[in-house]
Formats: structure tokens, sequence, C-alpha cells
């Protein structure tokens, strides 16, 4: 256990990077990439969750008794995702509308629990905001990844920050599969090989 | 009629996995064997109907009445929490044989976000008590079949030879994508 806080941020760059290496939080994976905006505001939501857990639960690991230590983590990222909620309400509604019930959905998202269970509860504050930070960023970066391939063949824009930029020329008739509910499936099957490719070298 | 309409429309057309994407941890996890897939149903089947019914009660009476809306995510997860803490303890004593079939998937459908889903759509959709009652049993089942089949074509392709890279999750997804686009088909039914 004596690796360093670097260490715990990278893994969760590339090592243990959540929905290609541990397949975790699949649904909002597959269901909100069809717009790289909601890709990276569903991302950023999931990472604020997790730091703010992740700190909680770290500072509570002597205090809450192992018994009931699984409703107690979810009392607390529950709380977590309401307050991301109730600010996502208010700054950025319009993206709070396209992720709909998906934000709420953070809760039983695996990746936070799974965090809080097998690191939080058992490392120092500073580890568990490295570790969060690692596997949030990772986590956003995967889904801005895979929302690119989406939109980019599904309807042939990038969408950030509210604008939409055309990629192709006129001729470019939109794959629309893609960002419908199939292509989701397979768009990731097909990244996740491209993963296990790049990583047995 | 209209309870066989939207009995139709949930689990064939909005299904909840396949259209929805909600529960797809337990649908690749638990999908190896046919044996774990047809428990996971079960279970899953089990504890959304119970955790519909009773998140309806707790949205209608304590939270809209007393606009305490804000709190839906909180109490929701801590309804579906204890009631399969609950229903876990109560098969255990009263229906072993049931609880050693389901016993391990139990815990698991806490954080299966399909039940927490289901729940969250039927207030989105503003059903009322009837209602979520025939939509949280048609999800359940849709989330039951798709995972059936989709176990059942799973065991098969482990038969055969699957490419390195592709083999496990990555082929598994492949394959819902083609379950999803034949899904697709029963788009205009209703």
């Amino acid at each position: 256990m004596a690796k360093s806080i670097t260490q715990e941020f990278t893994k969760g760059l590339w090592a243990e990077v959540p929905p290609f290496r541990l397949v975790l939080g699949l649904c909002p994976t597959l269901a909100v990439t069809t717009k790289v905006e909601n890709g990276i505001g569903m991302g950023l939501a999931t990472t604020f969750v997790l730091v703010g857990s992740n700190i909680l639960v770290s500072m509570l690991r002597n205090v809450i008794p192992s018994k009931v230590r699984i409703a107690c983590f979810i009392t607390i990222i529950a709380t977590f995702v309401t307050i991301v909620q109730l600010l996502m309400q208010a700054y950025t509604y319009s993206l709070y509308l396209q992720l709909g019930i998906f934000i709420p959905l953070i809760v039983v998202n695996c990746i936070v629990l799974g965090r809080a269970e097998a690191f939080a509860s058992k490392n120092s504050v500073i580890l568990s905001i490295a570790d969060a930070l690692g596997i949030g960023i990772g986590y956003t970066l995967s889904l801005a990844a895979i929302a690119m391939v989406r939109e980019a063949l599904g309807a042939g824009t990038i969408t950030l920050f509210g604008k939409s930029f055309v990629l192709f020329g006129h001729a470019f008739m939109p794959f629309t599969f893609m960002v419908q509910a199939p292509g989701a499936f397979i768009c990731l099957g097909l990244m996740l090989c491209i993963m296990n490719m790049l990583g047995s070298k | 009629m209209e309870y066989i309409l939207l009995a139709i429309s949930c689990i064939l057309i909005n299904n909840i996995l396949l259209a929805q994407f909600l529960g797809n941890c337990p649908f690749l996890g638990t999908s190896k064997k046919m044996e774990t897939a047809v428990g996971m149903a079960m279970a899953v089947i089990f504890v959304l109907v119970l955790a519909g019914v009773f998140t309806w009660c707790v949205d209608t009476y304590p939270l809209k009445r007393f606009d305490l809306e804000f709190l839906r995510t909180l109490s929701f997860i801590l309804v579906i929490a204890s009631l399969v803490q609950f229903v876990e303890m109560f098969l255990k004593k009263s229906i072993p044989a049931l609880y050693s079939g389901l016993g391990i998937f139990l815990p698991l459908i806490t954080t299966n976000c399909a039940v927490m889903g289901a729940c969250l759509i039927n207030i989105k959709e503003e059903y009322d008590f009837m209602h979520t009652l025939v939509a949280s049993f048609s999800y359940a089942a849709g989330f039951g079949l798709a995972l059936i089949l989709f176990a059942g074509i799973r065991e098969r392709i482990n038969l055969g030879r699957v490419p390195k890279p592709l083999a496990d999750t990555s082929i598994g997804l492949v394959t819902a994508g083609m379950i999803a686009l034949s899904f697709f088909a029963f788009k205009g039914m209703v």
C-alpha cells in the first residue's frame, strides 16, 4: 500500500480507466454519449460525486460500523448526487434536461460505490481524493472519446459548449445508427476491443 | 386494453436494457451462464415490482404533499436498499428454497440501475397506482427477457473461437447491439 499520490491519480487515467478496464458504470456510458457535451457533463458530474463521497467516506471510515457500511455509503453518495442535481438544475439547465434521469442514477453507478468500498474505506483522505480525481477524469475522458466517435459518425458534428462544429462537407450522409441504441453497444464493444489490442502489447 | 398496450410498450419497445440503457452492469455480469441469468431475472422481477409500488407511495404521500421532491433521489435509494435487505431476510426465514436460488443476486440489486431507473421513469411519466404496478412488472419482465435471450446467445458464443481482443465483454457488447437492433423492429407496434 506504499503507493504515492501521483500513482493513485494516474492509475485512473489508463491502467484502471472505468468503462474500459473496469467494466463498471456502463449505463450512463451508453446512454448519454450521443453528444460530446453530454458525455463531458455526465463525466464531470460523476467526478464531483466521486470526490465528495470519497472524502467523506474516507474521513468517516473509522466511525462507520462495517455491518451497515453499504447503507452509509449510499446515503453519503445520494447526498452528493442531490447537490449535483440541484446545482445543474440551477446553472446548466439545458444539460440537466438532456441527461434526464441519468443524473439521479449516479447514485447507483457502480463506479462511485465501488471506489468508496474498495478504496476510500481503507485509505487516507489525501489518497482518496487522488484516487477519485484520477478515476473521475479517466471516466470523463472515456465518455468524451466514445461520444466523439458516436457523434462524429452519427451526426457529423462535435458539440461543445453549446456549439456544434460540422466536421464533414455536404456530401456526408450521417450514419444515424451510431447515435441510436444498438450503435451504442456496438461502438463500445469495438472500442473495448481496440483498448484490449493496445493493452496487450 | 390500455394496460396491455402499456405492458407491450414497456416489455418490447422501451425495453429497459436495450432501449433505455438501464441495468447494463448485471446484464453483462450475470449473463455468462443461463442459471445465473435466470436467477438474476427472477430477483429483479421480484424486487422491481415491490420497489415500484413502494417508491410510488413514498413519492405521492410524503414527498409531494410536503414539497420535498428534492429528497427524491435520497429517499428512493434508501427505500430500495432497505427493501432489498428486508426481502433478503424475509426469504431467508420463510422461503429458504427461493433464498438459496436468489440469494447472491439480491444484494447486487441495490446498485442495479434498472430498479432505480424504472422507479424514476414511473414518477416522470406521472403514472397512477395501477399503471405503476403494470409498468414496473413489465419493465422487469422486459429485463428478464433480454437477459435470458442474451445469456443463451452468449453460452453459444463461448463455444466458438472468438479473436482474443474481442473476447468476453467486448463480443458481449457487440452481441447486445445486435439484440437491440432486432428489438428495434418492435418500434412501430404501439
